[in-house]
């Protein structure tokens, strides 16, 4: 018995690996695609609802908002995508702002003192846990819960041994202050708007994040750790100093973000930060990074510092129920993270996004 | 071969020498700050920090203090100064511990009984939560008192004596005083989601305001939260003429979302700390609605004393009101010294 002619006698058998992609396809496996959407609808649906949403001022502070979330997150996105997350990622900005404003207030320095010191601690923090992580072979869910709960600890009871309150004195008189504030909290007006300067040190840290990840060997070696340490250790990634960097990273930025809350406002209160962490991680998570690591952005994760910021805000430019701000946020967040993971889907399909 | 447990710990502790010595180091350093001074703070400053007059008297009784705190707290810490001072005038040994959790401060009270102290404090924050240790405590034969907040729920209990302020009567006071300065539109800033004294005090400002009043909520443990949402409330509504924060830490942060939206919105706080009486003597702040936290603690633990040395009991079955007290800018001058001092 013969087989059915072909219909068409040139037609040659398709070949799976030169396949064309849509433009939208190829757009939405991008790990940052889906939140962009997200960050869409929810901007649009606050314009509509909230007219006070879209003026400039409004924007600033929306921007603001979202930088100070931001900040951390590109720093958390980069670890996560290392495969780990930081619990202590809250306190340990708490921790930086502490550390330069006793250090201010002990010696009776020049501010810039404070802030060196700072710097030099938050790095040895992220230094600290990054070797505690690869030396114990504990998750980081363990070793930086741990952490966590220790800085929380130092910072109140150094804070209490150094000032005799829980509190740190006003760093404002100390020397250099002026020039301290200008770098880390000042505005800068664009368009005759005032936007804070945390807004522009996160467009940076999000640059130079995403070059490190797309451009360099060492984003390589992230995405490798990440995804699958083993092999990335038997083909020679530097996996423990990959880690390490990451977590030094982390807490980069959380020197940064401390020095600008001691600059804003002044002073520190040794209880703050703490629950701040899983802001950090959920704007990664809705950016796209995976808990389990190997995949994410940091555009993405500042894409979901946005969509948190946005949410945030905006719920209070509509006047909503205040009772119900969490809920709203939860809800928005839930929507935005289920969005974005079913257009990737979808386009890692193939079907029509 | 393999390694015994203990050559394990030995080759671990290797690995760490190291480290150890840098924490030895940073432990000498630390231990060695606490000893000396910092610059430019005499002696006399560091004397209010301890525990002042009083300390080599014999300790006679132990006493649990159990509060709702939140670590790092400078409210709560005034609180304390004033139990330590009492304490120490009175030859107590203080136990003081804190949880926000209702369920895991319950447990403390619990603790404490098991210790068998001569004295409970405890503060009523959630009250449902507190009652079953509360009352175990009482049929213990432990004299309890409570401080703060659990106005509604002490007697109950069989708690002594409240010592705090009615949060209701606060709120009025604060709402009457937003009245004399022509308040219009005023927004209540709850920095503790869920406290029912916050709500209380919101509750009391719309109750005698003439103008209308609505509630914001931020999360403390976050500065820049708190300054952003502030703004963005300023920004959404050019209407608001006066912002109320239920904490002095909020207060100096709202400052800066005031300026931040460009608003012309006046700012009244709830609480004192050092940032308060600057701004009401330099015009920042309207007003400041004391609960004098370190009177909490002070008469509290003297009412302990009282009761075990002499079976006083005070308030006559009503409780010990320790506040509302109005804070005016031409007040300021006095109190600057003592909240310097950490006890305002």
């Amino acid at each position: 018995m013969t087989a059915p002619a072909s219909t068409s006698q040139n037609a040659k058998p398709a070949d799976e690996r030169i396949a064309t992609t849509s433009f939208f396809g190829r757009l939405f496996t991008k790990p940052e695609a889906g939140a962009i959407a997200a960050a869409l609808v929810i901007a649009v649906l606050f314009s509509i609802v909230a007219p006070q949403f879209t003026q400039p001022e409004s924007i600033a502070t929306t921007l603001y908002g979202a930088s100070t979330v931001g900040i951390m997150a590109v720093g958390v996105s980069l670890l996560m995508i290392g495969g780990e997350v930081d619990l202590s990622a809250g306190v340990a900005v708490t921790t930086a702002g502490l550390t330069g404003a006793l250090t201010i207030y002990w010696f009776g320095s020049n501010v810039w003192v404070g802030v060196i010191a700072s710097l030099i601690v938050s790095l040895a923090l992220g230094l600290l846990n990054g070797w505690l992580l690869t030396k114990t072979k504990l998750t980081s869910f363990i070793v930086t819960l741990a952490t966590f709960f220790m800085l929380t600890g130092i910072n109140l009871g150094v804070t209490r041994l150094i000032t005799g309150g829980v509190a740190t004195p006003s760093i404002a008189p100390g020397t250099g202050f002026a020039s301290a504030a200008a770098v880390f909290a000042s505005e800068i007006p664009i368009f005759g708007v005032n936007v804070k300067i945390t807004v522009f040190y996160w467009i940076l840290l999000v640059l130079i994040a995403t070059w490190i990840l797309n451009r360099t060997r060492a984003g390589n070696w992230i995405f490798a750790s990440g995804g699958a340490p083993d092999a990335a250790r038997a083909v020679g990634v530097p996996v423990v100093r990959t880690k390490i960097g990451l977590y030094m990273g982390v807490s980069f930025c959380a020197w940064l973000l401390g020095m600008h809350q001691l600059f804003a406002f002044r002073t520190v209160q040794s209880g703050e930060g703490v629950g701040n962490e899983f802001l950090y991680i959920i704007a990664a998570v809705v950016g796209g990074c995976l808990m389990s690591g190997g995949r994410g952005s940091a555009i993405g994760a500042a894409i979901g510092a946005l969509i948190y910021g946005m949410a945030l805000k905006g719920v209070v430019y509509a006047q909503w129920n205040p009772d119900w701000l969490k809920f709203f946020l939860g809800a928005m967040l839930l929507g935005a993270t289920v969005l974005n993971f079913w257009l990737q889907r979808r386009a890692g399909r193939g079907d029509k996004v | 071969m393999k390694h015994s447990g203990v050559e394990y710990i030995v080759k671990s502790l290797r690995g760490l020498k190291r480290f150890g010595l840098a924490a030895i180091a940073a432990s000498a350093a630390l231990l060695l700050a606490a000893c000396g001074g910092p610059a430019g703070v005499t002696g006399e400053n560091r004397e209010t920090a301890g525990s002042g007059a009083g300390a080599n008297v014999e300790k006679t009784m132990t006493v649990a203090m159990i509060t709702h705190s939140t670590p790092g707290d400078t409210f709560w810490d005034i609180v304390r100064k004033g139990a330590e001072a009492a304490a120490a005038k009175d030859g107590i040994e203080l136990l003081y511990s804190s949880d926000p959790d209702g369920a895991k401060q319950s447990q403390l009270v619990e603790q404490a009984i098991d210790q068998g102290v001569d004295g409970i404090i405890v503060t009523l924050a959630k009250p449902e939560a507190m009652t079953a240790s509360v009352e175990k405590a009482v049929a213990a034969g432990i004299p309890v008192f409570s401080i703060n907040s659990g106005q509604e729920a002490w007697e109950a209990m069989g708690v002594l004596a409240h010592f705090g302020q009615d949060e209701l009567v606060s709120g009025q006071a604060a709402g009457d005083q937003f009245n004399e300065l022509g308040a219009q539109n005023v927004i209540c800033v709850i920095h503790e989601q869920g406290n029912v004294g916050h709500e209380s005090r919101c509750q009391g400002v719309d109750e005698t305001l003439d103008g209308k009043m609505e509630i914001v909520y931020v999360n403390a443990a976050d500065p820049t939260n708190v300054q952003s949402t502030i703004a963005a409330k300023l920004q959404a509504d050019a209407s608001i003429d006066y912002i109320l924060t239920l904490g002095a830490p909020q207060a100096a942060i709202a400052l800066t979302s005031i300026e931040e939206a460009g608003s012309g919105a006046k700012l009244a706080t709830f609480d004192l700390n050092a940032d308060v009486v600057a701004g009401l003597q330099n015009g920042d702040l309207q007003f400041a609605v004391d609960q004098q936290p370190y009177l909490q603690g002070y008469e509290a633990m003297d009412a302990v004393w009282l009761y075990q040395t002499n079976g006083n009991v005070l308030g006559g079955g009503l409780p010990v009101l320790t506040g509302p007290s109005i804070v005016t800018p031409d007040q300021a001058d006095t109190l600057s010294e003592y909240v310097d001092n950490g006890t305002r």
